[in-house]
């Protein structure tokens, strides 16, 4: 009975094996060859030389993002014969650490942190790009997006998306129903909010739950105001821990916030009240907009991704984005943005070459037409930008006159931007007082 | 949004290649485990045989081989025990003495820090408040639970319905008491317990926002999951139980409480241990739940969870290993108990 037995699990292996086998060569070793000869691969002539070499990426960017990026990258592996290995993950934060330090480290990675980069670079682990990466990186960015790359004089990533955060969603729609006007000054956006809660209707809607990132969004409020309050000096200032964390000037921004966040005539349009923010997702807090039930909620270009199916994003249509308006229009125009970084783990020339790629106008423009992406690359052409909340981003981050500011949380040391300054903002909302709440991520600022 | 199975080709060659590894992996190790002990039965076999039909005395069971075998079984775990948990375990240990960057040493530092800052005690005063409550509720509930049904009418029902939550995953289960513990200002609400508030006439609350309240809701998340496990066992030691000392016991007219008392809970004693330490150290390592429920927040927070934020998220890999080191001297000498417990039942 035993041997019978035995004799039916060998045979079941033996077929599993053959499966195995016959599937493992399938797959294997379709090596892509370079078709440099054909004329639309001319664009791609000087990353040639690598054909059939493999580059892996490692990203946060998941789903149709990721598919979007690899069909944005296409043409390239065509001609160059580059076969590039995106793989996203959604803890890529914590787990970037971890296949760094395991030696298991990708060739690139897109880190949305300059902090984090900072990090690896501190222990050795981030190449410095290379001499053609730097001169294009150099032709294609502002030095102000550089610094946020560059440790001790030296570039260790090239910009590649972006997002401009400094934007209030809103429906065109009901606004013209209501006789509503878009606010250009802070003491109108004040104005304006009193006049809808006097209406019956909430006029802010917020949510700051993201998984184990909650609280972020509440940051970017913070950020954005002190910019408005206190200007660009004192921002440098506080991310870089010139200033501290509690110091007046930034507990007077957290205050002025608070008058909006913590306002329970403002808060929150269809969730509750102003406790509802800690619970609210931030996919979801805005959406009671396209049903009416608030009228303002300020988020990221990127929430454009966030709308219900078939909400027509524009001018005139359900929702669209307005500049959150300035305290002092006289002291200039801040923007709040952020963007990921292309940081190279190893240098091997093929690696190389799709750095350079990825910083060139050839790729953003690739990437841009494909939807829903903007970049702060000069080479962009805003027609390739599809959606009008991109556009519009998109002429912000190319317009001089514009005070361009990448998100605080993100430039702090983890244990702060991605630890105590969250979680202090869920208290914040919580019911803690501001004092308590900026002393406590004081403290964690080491 | 329109599902192509041709666009999505690649995910599932994935998964069938995941699938296939899974079985080959498994279905080679249950091999093994099946082909090699035969083996050995039927060398022996053949040479006694052979010992018979040529007269020859009958060869003496040889210990050596028995060793062998021994030996071929024990190395791979023995190896993959250095590998996962000896190594890490000393490398942890040093790197709790270490700064953030794991190249200085700062002594005791990253412990200080434990006991100093407030949120970090606040989080073993949490993992105290769990370990206390999850194990003893747990075992309680369950025991009760298997008295009652003992021998009732559709007890393999009752059992079955409280023993199902045991096949959901932590991170399951937390997903659905979030949906429980729901909130929506105004309007429908979707969550059970606040739908049960409103339809008694009371305000919907915010359950999970509320310290210490929101750490007992998530302790009810671990209770549920885990009173399953506690009657199974308790039932089974309970069914245990030698017939004629219950119906001596009858005999002498013992109130059901007394029966309780001085025959059940004597007689059951070491399965009542055994189920109390297992839980106390499954509660000790809890992170799925508080990870998906709270993420921590809203003062939540227990030992693995910060263990984790610190070392991958806050990049502090000295003071994530201080809490992990101190997680691990908690459970120690729960183990030893249980070992000592397993030895003298074994001697007794």
């Amino acid at each position: 009975m035993a041997f019978a037995r035995s004799r039916q699990a060998l045979a079941i292996a033996g077929v599993l094996g053959l499966a195995l086998g016959v599937t493992a060569c399938g797959t294997g070793n379709d090596k892509k060859s370079g078709n440099a000869s054909k004329p639309e691969c001319a664009p791609y002539a000087k990353y040639q030389g690598h054909d059939g070499k493999k580059v892996t990426i490692y990203s946060s960017i998941r789903d149709i993002e990721a598919d979007r990026l690899d069909q944005s990258w296409k043409q390239f592996e065509d001609c160059t014969g580059i076969d590039i290995d995106h793989e996203g993950s959604g803890e890529f934060e914590a787990q970037l650490g971890v296949r760094v330090d395991g030696g298991n480290a990708p060739d690139l990675a897109f880190i949305p942190q300059p902090g984090l980069l900072k990090r690896f670079v501190d222990s050795g682990k981030i190449k410095e790009v290379g001499a053609d990466t730097k001169a294009m990186a150099e032709q294609n960015f502002t030095p102000d997006w550089l610094k946020y790359s560059t440790v001790n004089g030296k570039l260790y990533g090239v910009p590649l998306g972006s997002n401009v955060k400094s934007y209030v969603w809103y429906s065109p729609k009901t606004f013209k129903e209501k006789g509503w006007t878009v606010p250009t000054t802070w003491d109108e956006l004040i104005s304006l909010s009193d006049k809808i809660a006097a209406s019956g209707t909430k006029p802010w809607c917020a949510g700051i739950e993201s998984g184990d990132a909650t609280g972020w969004p509440a940051t970017d409020w913070i950020e954005d105001v002190l910019l408005r309050t206190q200007g660009v000096e004192v921002y440098d200032q506080w991310t870089t821990h010139g200033i501290p964390f509690n110091d007046p000037k930034v507990a007077d921004a957290v205050d002025k916030a608070g008058t909006i966040l913590k306002n329970e005539k403002y808060m929150n349009g269809g969730f509750g009240g102003v406790k509802s923010i800690a619970t609210t997702s931030f996919q979801e807090a805005g959406t009671p907009i396209t049903t009416g039930k608030c009228a303002m909620h300020r988020q990221a270009s990127f929430y454009a991704n966030q709308w219900p199916q078939g909400t027509k994003v524009a001018e005139d249509g359900d929702v669209f984005a307005f500049y959150f308006p300035a305290v002092d229009p006289a002291k200039g125009k801040p923007v709040l943005g952020a963007g990921e970084f292309v940081s190279a783990f190893a240098d091997r020339p093929e690696v190389q070459a799709v750095q350079t790629y990825l910083a060139s106008g050839e790729y953003v423009n690739s990437r841009a037409k494909i939807g829903d992406w903007l970049s702060a690359n000069k080479k962009l052409d805003i027609n390739n930008v599809p959606n009008p909340v991109d556009k519009l981003s998109v002429q912000i981050l190319q317009d001089p006159k514009t005070e361009f500011r990448f998100d605080g949380s993100d430039l702090m040391p983890a244990a702060v931007g991605a630890g105590t300054f969250w979680k202090g903002m869920v208290d914040w909302i919580n019911g803690k007082d501001t004092t308590t709440v900026l002393n406590g991520i004081e403290s964690s600022w080491k | 949004m329109e599902f192509d199975f041709a666009a999505e080709q690649p995910k599932f060659l994935m998964l069938m290649y995941g699938l296939i590894a899974f079985v080959a992996v498994v279905g080679g190790l249950l091999l093994l485990l099946d082909v090699v002990p035969t083996w050995f039965a039927r060398r022996r076999e053949e040479r006694l045989v052979a010992a018979v039909a040529s007269g020859a005395p009958l060869p003496r069971r040889r210990k050596p081989r028995e060793g062998a075998i021994a030996i071929f079984f024990l190395l791979p775990t023995l190896l993959f025990l250095a590998v996962g948990l000896v190594v890490p375990a000393i490398r942890t240990t040093l790197l709790s003495f270490m700064d953030k960057d794991s190249s200085n040493w700062v002594g005791l530092a990253n412990y200080a820090w434990m006991f100093s800052e407030d949120s970090i005690v606040r989080v073993l005063i949490n993992s105290l408040i769990w370990v206390l409550l999850v194990p003893l509720v747990a075992t309680a509930f369950g025991l009760i639970y298997a008295v009652l049904v003992d021998k009732a009418r559709f007890e393999s029902v009752a059992k079955s319905l409280i023993f199902l939550p045991m096949a959901i995953s932590f991170v399951g289960a937390a997903i659905i008491w979030k949906f429980v513990y729901a909130y929506r200002g105004d309007g429908d609400q979707i969550g059970l317990l606040n739908q049960i508030v409103v339809s008694l006439g009371g305000e919907p609350k915010q359950w999970l926002l509320e310290s210490p309240l929101n750490t007992l809701l998530l302790i009810v998340i671990m209770i549920w999951i885990q009173a399953g496990f506690a009657m199974v066992v308790l039932s089974a030691a309970i069914k245990a139980i030698p017939a004629d000392i219950v119906e001596a016991a009858r005999l002498d007219g013992v109130s059901p409480w007394q029966m309780f008392w001085q025959i059940t809970m004597p007689s059951i004693r070491p399965a009542v241990i055994v189920v109390v330490v297992t839980l106390s150290i499954a509660t000790l390592k809890v992170f799925d739940i508080v990870r998906t429920a709270t993420n921590g927040n809203y003062d939540t927070s227990v030992i693995a969870n910060e263990m984790y934020n610190q070392a991958f998220r806050y990049g502090e890999p000295g003071q994530g290993s201080a809490l992990a080191v101190f997680l691990f001297v908690l459970v120690i000498p729960i183990v030893i108990y249980q070992i000592r417990n397993l030895r003298q039942q074994r001697e007794g």
